[in-house]
């Protein structure tokens, strides 16, 4: 029971920077339909950007960690914002209207590309950053096991909740995120209406590339250790739940990351760790073959 | 008004567009019939910029406005009110209201919200609502309702009677020129069903082709006995 617990708290926390960042997947393809491949390097250059800007914060700022964290997090989520800006001007954009192939060879391109750029500007090697968080409460104490929840954690957990908040009251309450559904539903038409589609699709990819810079943030706290290649795996597998929850479906995401951070947790806990990743793709090939909508995916109730 | 110069347009290496010359005045009602790929509906969408003029010009308000990006002929005060009507399936009716004042200010919303819904009593309805479970004659209210909420001085109508019932299209028909006649918004129709859309009308042109190939007032089109022949004795009621 304890043990389960404790797998649960840990698959909770995976499963909340997952989400983060299957909501960029499911954004983009909802609006302009198409996979980006490169938003794992996104959250990997959120990555970086959050260690360098945490060690400067800490450089400059003196020792007041809250504070140092305070920053790190808007400078991450506004630098890396704007290298999610970047990448859709520059490789999708004038892309627009090409045969749908085009945009998904450019996205695997531009990963390859921030890849390298990151390999060659920060050097190969593992990037560790010293715990931050220490400490944590105690929930339960067994025979032979205790159930901890670090302080970490809980930031995480309730930082995810509050950028998820956040991102849903933008979605479904501001004319920026009407117009970005409308945009999902009938580009041509929101066009006809007088909206910029070019800064709807600007807009999803900026607020896409900050949870997912979020969570780039999370796990450099989280695993005190980063490298140019964490994207490809986080990236995979954010897409992984963005397919089983639905992709296109902003809950979906949310909700498909839960569930990949805990099959994860749980299988690492209770069978091998070393096959945890099979477990995950195994998912993916599973609802692919039996329910390609994903679990929130919705089957239309249109009239033509 | 709106004017079109030896406009040509197409589709990749296809032209539907052969030079359309036409124009609308302030306040009218101006008709264009013709039948199934004549290229009406592209010469709505060549208005708007999509696709892009290959040659020639439209004039809104004696500006040119042919290399403008869609959304800012929008603001230039056109509205599109398209082929199928579009309407926004997993919105709600307000919020397909709300798209459509998208490019105006937020600070006479509610005054045109009131406008439309006076207009339309049904959409009041129905405002929270998902716009796919609506009927069609509702469907094509809230499509025109939508295109009336960006106070639009010219209103581009695309085949408004489509797949509707003979008292719903009478209905629709009634409404667009309640819009005309007291909201003074210039409209420019397409239709199939030439006959309500002649007798409606001002004045009208007669597509084939790709070309104009008559024009006159909307009652001499419905006198001419070649019209009468291709456009009229078929089907329309």
């Amino acid at each position: 029971m304890e043990y389960f617990l404790q797998q649960l708290i840990n698959g909770l926390t995976l499963g909340a920077i997952y989400g983060l960042i299957a909501i960029g997947y499911t954004m983009v393809y909802g609006i302009i339909g198409m996979i980006n491949f490169a938003h794992g390097e996104i959250y990997m250059l959120g990555a970086f950007i959050s260690l360098i800007a945490f060690l400067a914060a800490t450089t400059i700022g003196g020792t007041s960690v809250p504070i140092a964290l305070l920053i790190t997090l808007f400078a991450t989520m506004i630098l890396t914002s704007l290298w999610g800006w970047t990448v859709e001007r520059v490789a999708y954009r004038p892309l627009r209207g090409a045969p749908r192939l085009a945009p998904l060879i450019s996205a695997i391109g531009v990963s390859i590309v921030l890849q390298n750029f990151s390999q060659l500007a920060q050097g190969a090697r593992v990037k560790p950053l010293p715990p931050v968080f220490h400490g944590g409460i105690t929930l339960m104490e067994g025979n032979d096991f205790t159930v901890s929840l670090n302080w970490l954690q809980m930031v995480i957990m309730a930082l995810t909740l509050v950028l998820m908040a956040g991102f849903t009251w933008v979605i479904t309450r501001t004319s920026l995120g009407r117009a970005q559904r409308a945009c999902e539903q009938d580009m041509k038409m929101a066009s006809l209406l007088g909206v910029d589609v070019d800064r709807i699709v600007s807009a999803t990819f900026v607020m896409g590339a900050m949870l997912a810079s979020v969570a780039g943030l999370m796990v450099t706290l989280y695993y005190g250790v980063i490298d140019f290649y964490i994207g490809f795996l986080a990236g995979i597998k954010a897409f992984t739940a963005a397919v089983l929850g639905g992709i296109g479906s902003l809950p979906g995401a949310m909700l498909g990351g839960l569930l990949i951070g805990l099959i994860e947790a749980f299988w690492s806990g209770y069978f091998s760790i070393e096959y945890k990743d099979v477990a995950t793709f195994g998912v993916l090939v599973m609802v692919l073959l039996f329910r390609p909508t994903g679990l929130l995916g919705r089957p239309d109730v249109e009239k033509i | 008004m709106l004017k079109v110069e030896a406009l040509q347009s197409g589709y990749g290496s296809i032209q539907a567009l052969h030079g359309i010359d036409m124009e609308v005045a302030r306040g009218e009602i101006v008709a264009l019939v013709g039948a199934n790929g004549a290229g009406k509906t592209t010469l709505l969408m060549t208005i708007c910029g999509n696709p892009r003029a290959s040659a020639g010009r439209v004039l809104l308000e004696g500006e040119d406005i042919t290399r403008l990006p869609t959304h800012h002929i929008i603001r230039r005060g056109l509205a599109h009110c398209p082929e199928g009507r579009r309407i926004f399936p997993r919105m709600s009716v307000l919020e397909n209201l709300q798209m459509g004042a998208a490019a105006t200010a937020p600070a006479h919303f509610g005054q045109d919200l009131e406008r439309v819904l006076d207009l339309f009593p049904r959409l009041k309805e129905r405002l929270t609502q998902r716009g796919g479970t609506l009927s069609g004659g509702e469907q094509q209210m809230l499509a025109i309702g939508r295109a009336l909420m960006s106070r639009p001085k010219v209103l581009l109508l695309d085949e408004p009677s489509l797949g509707l019932a003979p008292l719903v299209v009478r209905h629709i028909f009634e409404i667009i020129a309640a819009i005309n006649r007291d909201q003074g918004v210039t409209i420019f129709l397409v239709e199939q069903n030439a006959y309500h859309a002649l007798k409606l009308a001002h004045r009208g042109y007669v597509m084939v082709n790709g070309k104009i190939a008559l024009g006159g007032t909307g009652a001499d089109l419905l006198a001419n006995p070649e019209i009468r022949a291709h456009y009229l004795d078929g089907g329309a009621s």
